[in-house]
């Protein structure tokens, strides 16, 4: 068994776009759940709005940056359009409504009447949208190896979309810390415990809501902007799952914190990496096959998590006395 | 209690005069009105015509006029499912009425929003208590704040724009919880403290807004009794501060206790009003409320001998005998 190849490839997904991704979408379902109550089970659609708002405008022909406003305003506009009919609603309704509206998205975007825009179930190619990001890198091409992790500097999964996602994972943290801590979080907090009380209070509940509906859903679209710069839009690969992973890694760090959602990620990814890596080097073919480990990867990581939920609801960053008082 | 006044004594007639105690002046300001449902007070704070509330083909409320006097501390009273709840719901916009119209202070607030309804100066309590669980004792508090300018989401991102208002208020809600004598939970989790002290701390966080009125949806519910005196104490220290206080309550020693003034309600109607005393010797509210011995306190050891069990049984006998009398009188008629 090659340790050391397994190790760096373990060691590669702390620091991987698609972690950022997974962190920054965690990040904007954070504000949604764990700061106002909000249960969207449609997040991934936020993120593939995104995706398809900053690859269709690249290939029409925009700058960089039209194309990731073009992103949040997508989003923005899904926020609303959510929200207006659904954030009178009790809490349960809103779940069921935002996982099918993801859903409509997803197989609007598949669909072959669409085939010119959006490609249809076979997505966008990467290579279509992938060079006003990588000419706005100010590193030269070629590899970059820093100590064992050897990358491409621009190209697909690069240093470059490594740099740039982090830093945005970075900010998007800073806005949630401050926002957390101010009479805004403070507001948002009261509604995640008791819309009436607020109401009674005098604040505007429902416009509250939706600036956190919008707000958790811009940042999910900037998360698919990363998670399709090293790869190709692919509505089938946005659907449920990842809306459900995005979940764990929530609950898994810890909701209602500012560093939770990124723990969450990297520990979501690396486990899972390690497990299957393991496992494809030590358990032999006659025993099970490679995509089988593969399936059985993902059981595991099941498992462990729904472990991890049990014993430590309030994730590994959360506040188990704040928790305790009244779990609903 | 006029007798303390000087001689000639008019009672102010600005809502916050400060020459007379506030109960003293109410009870001059109220002396003059008739005791019958529906009567107009010189200086109505709330009033409200025609309100109708119908759940499917009940109604639960149907009030055909009602005032409530500026300053004064009204209780609402009637048995259970008499439409009291449901009226405070109407009146700060948490139900929407099947018709009627109501104003607060000369403003119409007919279909105005809950949150418009408090920010406009009318507050209000629950039955069940709202407590914000997962939160502080102080932020609870501090949210009961306005014209914090940081609770905009822009606004919120840059610190020094609110913290010279947060600074205010975090020392507005800390003078609050030293009277509600919440002060040792400050940093407590509101799910942490028991219910009395939530009853006290949403009454406190209603107030963080200085509110020209507040609404207690049963105020005293499951408070032990040390802490009703201290409750009773902070609700007449609003009266003399020039709050108008309505409350909902079934708590009788409280009502005759505080109140200037007392509605009482049954099947969604006003059935009576007036001062406290002349509403509970009606006998009209006694047959539809009170019973014959409200006046009696059930927890008073002298009731446990049998003598005067007996005699109560007695006279319940003959209050029995009595209206069955009555009946046959009327079914021969």
């Amino acid at each position: 068994m090659d340790w050391s190849r397994i190790l760096v490839n373990v060691a590669g997904e702390i620091f991987a776009p698609t972690t950022a991704a997974y962190a920054l979408a965690a990040i904007g379902l954070n504000v949604h759940f764990g700061l106002t109550g909000l249960l969207n089970f449609g997040q991934a659609g936020f993120m593939l709005l995104g995706a398809y708002g900053f690859a269709i405008s690249t290939i029409a022909g925009w700058p960089l940056w039209a194309a990731v406003l073009v992103a949040i305003a997508c989003a923005a506009a899904f926020g609303l359009l959510l929200g207006i009919p659904t954030l009178k609603l009790r809490g349960d309704y809103l779940a069921i409504v935002t996982i099918a509206a993801a859903e409509i998205v997803r197989l609007v975007g598949r669909s072959t009447a669409l085939t010119e825009l959006t490609g249809a179930s076979s997505g966008l190619r990467g290579n279509s949208y992938k060079d006003t990001f990588q000419d706005a890198s100010p590193f030269p091409d070629g590899t970059f190896a820093l100590g064992p992790f050897e990358y491409a500097m621009n190209a697909s999964n690069s240093w470059w979309v490594r740099i740039v996602g982090w830093s945005v994972v970075a900010l998007a943290c800073l806005l949630v810390w401050l926002l957390i801590r101010s009479p805004w979080g403070r507001v948002l907090k009261g509604i995640r415990e008791d819309e009436d009380a607020v109401r009674s209070l005098g604040k505007n509940v429902y416009s509250y809501k939706m600036q956190a509906l919008v707000l958790g859903g811009v940042i999910g679209a900037v998360a698919g902007i990363i998670y399709v710069l090293p790869r190709a839009v692919q509505p089938d690969s946005m659907g449920r799952p990842m809306t459900f992973f995005i979940w764990t890694i929530l609950l898994l760090g810890g909701a209602a914190t500012v560093f939770g959602p990124v723990l969450g990620s990297i520990i979501f990814w690396v486990s899972l990496m390690l497990i299957k890596s393991v496992m494809r080097a030590g358990v032999p073919e006659s025993i099970m096959r490679t995509e089988q480990i593969e399936q059985f990867g993902w059981i595991i990581v099941g498992v462990t998590l729904m472990l991890l939920v049990i014993f430590r609801p309030q994730g590994i960053l959360g506040d188990k006395k704040e928790l305790a008082i009244d779990v609903r | 209690m006029s007798a303390d006044l000087p001689r000639g004594h008019v009672p102010a007639a600005t809502p916050h005069a400060t020459t007379a105690s506030g109960r003293d002046r109410v009870t001059a300001d109220l002396a003059h009105v008739a005791h019958t449902p529906g009567v107009p007070k010189p200086d109505a704070i709330v009033v409200a015509d025609q309100v109708t509330r119908h759940f499917g083909g009940m109604t639960a409320v149907d009030v055909g006029h009602l005032e409530v006097q500026r300053g004064a501390i009204t209780a609402l009273i009637g048995p259970n499912g008499a439409g009291k709840t449901t009226l405070f719901n109407l009146l700060t916009g948490f139900d929407k009425p099947s018709t009627g119209t109501w104003s607060f202070e000369g403003r119409s607030l007919s279909g105005v929003s809950a949150a418009r309804v408090a920010r406009s100066g009318m507050v209000r309590t629950f039955q069940l208590t709202k407590a914000l669980s997962r939160m502080t004792v102080i932020e609870n508090m501090l949210l009961g704040a306005t014209k914090q300018s940081g609770e905009n989401l822009f606004t919120a991102l840059v610190p020094p724009l609110w913290k010279a208002r947060e600074k205010e208020i975090t020392e507005q809600a800390e003078e609050l919880l030293v009277r509600f004598k919440l002060d040792a939970k400050r940093d407590d989790y509101a799910g942490s403290l028991s219910g009395g002290q939530r009853k006290l701390l949403e009454m406190a966080r209603a107030l963080m807004s200085k509110p020209t009125m507040v609404m207690l949806d049963e105020p005293m519910a499951g408070v032990n009794p040390a802490l009703t005196q201290s409750l009773l104490g902070h609700i007449q220290a609003l009266r003399e501060e020039g709050t108008t206080v309505l409350f909902v309550e079934h708590d009788m020693h409280m009502v005759r206790h505080i109140s200037d003034w007392v509605v009482v309600m049954a099947e969604g109607r006003i059935v009576a009003e007036g001062p406290p005393e002349d509403v509970m010797a009606d006998q009209a509210v006694i047959d539809a409320y009170l019973g014959a011995h409200h006046d009696t306190d059930l927890g008073d050891d002298a009731l446990l001998d049998d003598g005067s069990i007996e005699q109560l049984q007695a006279e319940e006998q003959a209050n029995l005998a009595a209206a069955a009398a009555d009946d046959d009188r009327e079914g021969t008629r």
